[in-house]
Order: C-alpha cells, then sequence, then structure tokens
C-alpha cells in the first residue's frame, strides 16, 4: 500500500499517504477530532493493525485499536488503568506513549502514561495490565518524583524499547525520572543515568552522581545496532554504546549558538553514526521555540563527533515552531526520508536525508507525533 | 428505572442517544449497568478508584454529587454533563 505517516494532534488524527513519486501525498481524516491522540502506532509485525492512545478532555484516558488499517476503530476492553485501591490512589490521566513487542511475541504491546506507569498487553492491545515489577517497585515513587518533577501537562513515561535482539530487555525513560533497564521482562529495573548532566539540581554533596531524577525527552535505539542508544534530554543530546553504563554528551560539539536541547531524536536506519534532532531554545524562559526563529534540523554522521545544519527550506526567520519528542520519523528507503509535525500544526517531509525538506500539509491542529509505517 | 441524560461527549457509547435508562440505587450502580449496555462508559465518567473525573459532573434530581455512592431513586434523572473546562 506505501509508505503512510500518521499523524496525532492535540485535536483528532490524520494518515497521510505517499504517492509512488515519493512527493505527492494524500491526507485522510480527521478521525477522533477533539480528542487528544497523544500516539498513533502501526504495528510492523502485521502492518495492518493500528493502536491510538487517546483522551477526551472531559473523559478518561483510553486506547483504540483498528485492524484493518484505519478504517474502523474499537476501544480497548480493559485500557490502562492502575489497580483499584492502590495505597498510591494513582489514577491514568492519559496514555501517552505506545511500543510494539518483539518481533517473537506477535500481541505484546507496551504502554506509558501519565502519571508514570508501565503496562503491557498479551492481546493486542485489547486487555492491559499493569507491570507491577515498575510501577509497584519500592523505590517507584522517588523515582518518578514530585509534582515539581513533571512535565507541564503531568509526568510522562515514555521511550520504551524492546530490545530487538531479545524480548525480555527492555528500557523505559520519564520525563523526569531518567532512564531505567530491565533483563527480565519488566520484574526489576535498574537506572541507566550515569554521565547525563541534570543542571537543575545541585551537584551531591557527596560528589557522586545522581542515580535518577534525569529528564530524557527521548530515547532511541538503534534498528541495527542494538547496542547504540541515542537520547535527547532536557540537559544535552547524548549517546551510549553498551554494555557501556555511561552515557557521552555528544551535544557539547553542536554549535554554541543552537545550544543541545530539544525534544526528538531519530537515528538513521541503517547507519548507527547518523541521527538527526530538531534543537529548540532552552535559554532563559526556555521558549521551547526554534532558535532564533529560524528552525533547523542537525545532522551527525559520525556519531556526534560533527554538526552539520540542515534547513534549506524552512522559513529564513519569524518561524517560532518546535518539534515535540514524538514528532519526528524515518523510513527505510535510500536515501531516507524524513518526517516531522510542529507545534503549529504543519507536516514537513525530505526525501533526501535533510538535505532539502518540503511541506506537505498546514493548518492542522498542534501535532504530538508522527510516526511512519509501510501499510500491508 | 433512572432516566440519564448523556452529554455529547460520551454518545458515541449510545449510538447517539441523548438519553437512556439504566438500573441500580446508587450513582455507582447506574454507571455499572451503564458500561454493561455500553462498554466502557463507566471509565470514561470515573477514573480507577470510582473517582467522578476532574471534567465531569453528575447531578442527580437536580443536585450536583461528588461521590458515587450517592442514592438514586427510580424517579429521579440522572445528568452526566461535559463541566465547562477549558472556557
Amino acid at each position: 500500500m506505501g509508505l503512510q505517516l500518521y499523524v496525532a494532534t492535540r485535536k483528532g488524527f490524520w494518515i497521510a499517504k505517499q504517492g509512488t513519486d515519493r512527493r505527492t501525498w494524500s491526507l485522510r481524516g480527521p478521525t477522533y477530532l477533539g480528542q487528544q491522540c497523544h500516539h498513533l502506532v502501526l504495528d510492523p509485525r502485521d502492518r495492518r493493525t493500528l493502536l491510538l492512545a487517546s483522551r477526551q478532555w472531559h473523559l478518561g484516558p483510553t486506547v483504540f485499536r483498528s485492524t484493518d488499517g484505519g478504517e474502523t476503530w474499537k476501544e480497548a476492553a480493559t485500557p490502562p488503568q492502575f489497580p483499584k485501591g492502590e495505597p498510591r490512589e494513582r489514577a491514568v490521566d492519559h496514555v501517552f506513549w505506545l511500543t510494539p513487542g518483539h518481533a517473537s511475541e506477535p500481541n505484546v504491546w507496551y504502554c506509558g502514561t501519565s502519571p508514570k506507569g508501565l503496562f503491557r498487553s498479551d492481546d493486542g492491545g485489547v486487555n492491559w495490565a499493569p507491570i507491577t515489577g515498575f510501577n509497584d517497585h519500592p523505590e517507584q515513587h522517588k523515582w518518578v518524583g514530585s509534582d515539581k518533577d513533571q512535565t507541564p501537562d503531568g509526568g510522562k513515561l515514555h521511550s520504551i524499547i524492546v530490545d530487538h535482539r531479545d524480548p525480555k530487555h527492555l528500557y523505559l525513560s520519564m520525563s523526569g525520572g531518567g532512564t531505567f533497564e530491565s533483563t527480565d521482562r519488566g520484574d526489576t529495573w535498574s537506572p541507566l543515568n550515569l554521565g547525563v548532566d541534570m543542571d537543575f539540581a545541585p551537584p551531591k554533596t557527596d560528589g557522586t552522581e545522581y542515580e535518577f531524577g534525569h529528564d530524557p525527552h527521548h530515547v532511541m535505539q538503534h534498528p541495527v545496532n542494538g547496542d547504540r542508544l541515542w537520547m535527547q534530554n532536557h540537559c544535552g543530546i547524548y549517546k551510549i554504546d553498551r554494555p557501556s553504563n555511561r552515557w557521552s554528551r555528544i551535544g557539547k560539539n553542536m554549535p554554541k549558538e543552537i545550544g543541545d536541547v530539544g525534544f526528538s531524536i531519530t537515528p538513521h536506519p541503517r547507519d548507527a553514526n547518523t541521527a538527526w534532532v530538531f534543537p529548540m531554545d532552552g535559554t532563559g524562559d526556555w521558549p521551547r521555540t526554534s532558535p532564533g526563529g529560524k528552525p533547523a534540523v542537525y545532522m551527525t554522521r559520525d556519531g556526534g563527533d560533527t554538526w552539520q545544519r540542515q534547513d534549506v527550506g524552512f522559513p529564513r526567520e519569524q518561524a517560532w515552531w518546535t518539534v515535540k519528542r514524538q514528532a519526528m520519523c524515518a523510513d527505510t528507503n535510500t536515501p531516507v526520508g524524513l518526517y516531522f509535525g510542529t507545534t503549529n500544526g504543519e507536516l514537513w517531509a525530505s526525501d533526501d536525508e535533510g538535505a532539502s525538506f518540503h511541506l506537505l500539509f498546514r493548518d492542522l491542529p498542534h501535532i504530538f507525533s508522527v510516526t511512519c509505517g509501510d501499510m500491508a | 428505572m433512572p432516566r440519564v441524560v448523556v452529554p455529547s461527549q460520551l454518545r458515541g457509547y449510545t449510538a447517539g442517544k441523548s438519553e437512556v435508562d439504566a438500573a441500580g440505587a446508587t450513582v455507582a450502580a447506574v454507571l455499572a449497568d451503564l458500561d454493561r449496555q455500553f462498554p466502557g462508559f463507566r471509565f470514561r465518567v470515573i477514573d480507577e478508584h470510582d473517582r467522578i473525573r476532574r471534567h465531569i459532573i453528575i447531578f442527580v434530581g437536580g443536585d450536583r454529587v461528588d461521590a458515587v455512592d450517592a442514592a438514586i431513586t427510580d424517579a429521579q434523572e440522572m445528568h452526566i454533563v461535559g463541566a465547562l473546562s477549558g472556557g
């Protein structure tokens, strides 16, 4: 059927379909107009099932599921929810993140919520259950922090990664809280934050590093080299090569006038040393806009040692949008196609690995996420 | 059997009906019957700890109720309202 972009916005979702020439696009939607759609993801295992994390402003959070490529939708029978009567009385405000399970587990999905919770479905997203090894860990209340450690509309558990080499090996990240790792399918967890800066907290008096409490905005595993993880953090851009437990701040190599703050990070589908970020202004009052009102993607082809500005096709000035953490993705074409959605409702694409960009659609609502997939 | 007035946000569950009937002597029981008739309805109105959601208001017989253990009679109407949150 060809490449499609799944565009989830603050007021519904749209699906953009690419023509065979890679330059013409058609737009289908809106669906669930008025609902806050945080994440819309195609199942890469059957390439027909779509899951949607949605919240209507008045109503509670839920997950919708389509098994016919988005033609019809049905609500989860048991949406993600904390156990009734639990002592902390957490209640899911919205489902923020969806991750398909390992290729060998075709019906498994994971989701992350606000407040921070981790849930799993073993039946394709119909019924969801808490992962108690994380949600009820005795230290979890410390990991997730207080109300002062959250994003403005509530803390986020995001970037759930299932290692493509091992279904038991998981990562998750939290804004704030940091990145954590499990090697037993979520039964036990360990922090993975050494080397990551926390300039919003004073140095520890004993000189050691904080184990958790960091603010990763987006973490991605390289799709081929599974030991390479990329992170866009509140405090810079990082990479790590496992089994090392120490992140390296490669954002220090970004131009000083741009800085290395942003939301999204997008690895190349094949080359483990190539990735793209969309920097935002993290100075002063933290406007979180394109620095100087001049949007640009930055690309590295050498693992973060150097970065190149990519802004051909973008407005040259007075463009104050930015790109949220789930709103940029890459296809698997040669050359790679890049796609992102903006906070002012524009959908942009590049079919030459960022050498140039062109506007696909404008005047959509605030875009929360853009994912891509090749529908069967 | 109490009559329930359904807000526009929830009519996707009730096949577009703005008024439905549901059995029960408390708000909780009425919501349970609504969920039996219209699967998924209840969790959009109350959370996993049976608290009425922040932007939902429930009236029984014209009086606003704050908890789902509030009583209701067959002669009363229950209004579920989307609050004016957000202007």
